[in-house]
């Protein structure tokens, strides 16, 4: 019995450093709670939360059900044609910017450089990029596809940086070792590691991208996000409940699909 | 079915023994990726042309960013404390109401298969739902400001962190909880002393790494009037202000660059 209890007291104790860190947290946490007030409530505030879910209940199917250009499904497809492409644009930009900040491919200073712009590409808001690039491209689902590309592209060259630098190097000493040239080397030593890994990659942003492009609509770049913003609006809360149905529904489907693709992509065919 | 239209590539060895290589799905993977792009080429409407002819706005813009309207960062300070007070409220409190969430939607701490389905469906919904659509509903709800955000940012963090952490708890080692149920303690003690501490540091890091991202959520949330710094950034953004825009941007990325190092560190520290 008492060895077990000195053996508990040799554990070491923190108590100070998580007092500390507490103490931290708890006047944090005051600082902020002046963020928020129920002073500003207003008094329709919990009728119209009332009416949200008496919309959501209650959607508006034939919307739902629509497939002309104004219909929720139409409008569903434009969002994931918008993720969709952006996100490959996203990657053809991304996989240079990759390889020039993976610290095993280029000098040190290139890569420090390189990684300093994608933190400031990673930290722009989606929604400036698009109320940018409405600029060039006018209102629509293009400027919608150019600003999911410029979003995707931070953390995409992120995790291909990581799968880079996880590249397995040996197999290049055992092909120079066997006489391959460059170009071999490259399309048996690396290509291979890195394809099953970058589409994975590639597929994972996808479903973060659909949810951005959604959201882009409210800018004026295409997708749902303009008629879910019109909608409630003019306070018609079954429109909103059948966009919100779809969305949300889209999302999931797209979810389950690509978690189980890319589980299938990394223990390999 | 793939494997039947494209037979594997037999191969005879020295030895006379017969062994078959399946095809490459590649050829296929592209082709499928190839029609996609095609299609969603057609139903966005890009073009390249545009690209090139009007590309150059897009740095016309950023060329006017550049330099920042220094003195406009009197204005900015009030915005961006409000932003970084959304999301740290925001986070903190989802963090905490995802304990017990988290633990309803784990199959092995609550046995009855309703509770766990039903708790599994609620935090699915909700991290599904764009934060920024929460938002701009609660905006309806709670009145333009900070209030509104601060509740967007608590839905997503819930959603968030409660998803990770009843993965967490469900791959936790059940072992102890079982040998502490056995000598007599409730559950509710089991778990504390069991599962608890195996989740604790996993669950920590989660909660940080959710904040920092939140802060980044945050600065958007003003467009649709949920208060912070995207109030600025939009009207900045509307009078074509741009070098006050790039201001912004500037105090942003380093407010973002500082609260990711901070986490980060914490983050190593805890795993």
């Amino acid at each position: 019995m008492l060895k077990v209890e000195d053996k508990l007291m040799e554990e070491p104790r923190n108590y100070r450093y998580i007092l500390i860190m507490t103490t931290i947290l708890v006047l944090l946490f005051y600082w902020s709670l002046s963020a928020v007030s129920l002073e500003d409530m207003e008094e329709s505030g919990l009728s119209i939360a009332g009416n949200i879910l008496k919309g959501i209940v209650t959607p508006d199917l034939g919307l739902l059900f629509d497939f002309t250009e104004t219909g929720v499904m139409y409008l569903l497809v434009e969002t994931m044609a918008i993720a969709f492409l952006g996100t490959i644009i996203g990657a053809c930009l991304a996989i240079p910017l990759a390889f020039l900040s993976a610290s095993n491919v280029v000098p040190k200073s290139v890569s420090i450089i390189t990684r300093l712009v994608l933190i400031v590409i990673r930290t722009i808001p989606g929604l400036v990029y698009g109320l940018m690039f409405l600029r060039v491209t006018g209102t629509g689902a293009f400027a919608g596809v150019l600003t999911v590309a410029v979003l995707s592209i931070g953390m995409l060259a992120k995790l291909f940086v990581d799968a880079i630098e996880d590249l397995d190097t040996s197999v290049f000493e055992s092909m120079t070792s066997i006489g391959c040239t460059t170009f071999e080397k490259i399309r048996y030593g690396i290509i291979p590691q890195l394809f099953s890994m970058f589409l994975s990659i590639m597929i994972y942003r996808f479903d973060m991208n659909l949810r951005d492009a959604s959201v882009l609509g409210l800018v004026g770049a295409g997708g749902i996000g303009a008629p879910l913003l019109f909608a409630m609006q003019s306070y018609r809360w079954n429109e909103v409940g059948s966009i919100l149905i779809g969305l949300v529904a889209l999302i999931l489907i797209i979810e389950l699909l690509s978690n189980r693709l890319r589980r299938r992509l990394v223990r390999g065919f | 079915m793939y494997d039947k239209l494209f037979p594997p590539k037999q191969m005879k060895l020295s030895n006379g023994k017969v062994v078959s290589e399946k095809r490459s799905r590649t050829p296929l993977i592209l082709l499928i990726i190839g029609i996609a792009i095609i299609v969603s080429v057609r139903f966005t409407g890009f073009e390249f042309s545009v690209l090139l002819n009007r590309g150059k706005e897009f740095f016309v813009i950023i060329g006017d960013m550049i330099p920042p309207k220094w003195e406009y960062i009197s204005s900015i300070w009030k915005p961006l404390l409000d932003t970084i007070k959304m999301s740290l409220l925001g986070s903190l409190i989802g963090a905490v109401f995802a304990i017990p969430l988290a633990v309803l939607a784990s199959s092995n701490i609550i046995k009855s298969n309703i509770v766990v389905a039903i708790a599994k469906i609620v935090l699915s919904i909700l991290r599904t739902l764009p934060t920024l659509v929460t938002a701009l509903v609660a905006t309806f709800i709670f009145g333009l400001g900070t209030m509104a955000g601060t509740i967007a940012i608590f839905l997503f963090t819930l959603a968030y962190v409660g998803k990770l952490l009843y993965e967490q708890i469900e791959s936790v080692d059940m072992g102890a909880f079982e040998a502490m149920e056995s000598a007599g303690m409730t559950r509710v003690q089991a778990f504390r002393y069991a599962v608890f501490p195996q989740v604790l540091p996993n669950y920590l890091s989660t909660s940080l790494f959710c904040f920092e991202g939140n802060v980044r959520y945050a600065a958007i949330l003003g467009y649709v009037g949920a208060g912070g710094i995207g109030l600025i950034l939009d009207e900045g953004l509307s009078w074509r202000d741009y070098s006050s825009v790039g201001m912004i941007l500037l105090v942003l990325i380093i407010t973002v660059y500082l609260i990711e190092q901070v986490s980060e560190y914490f983050r190593k520290k805890l795993v």
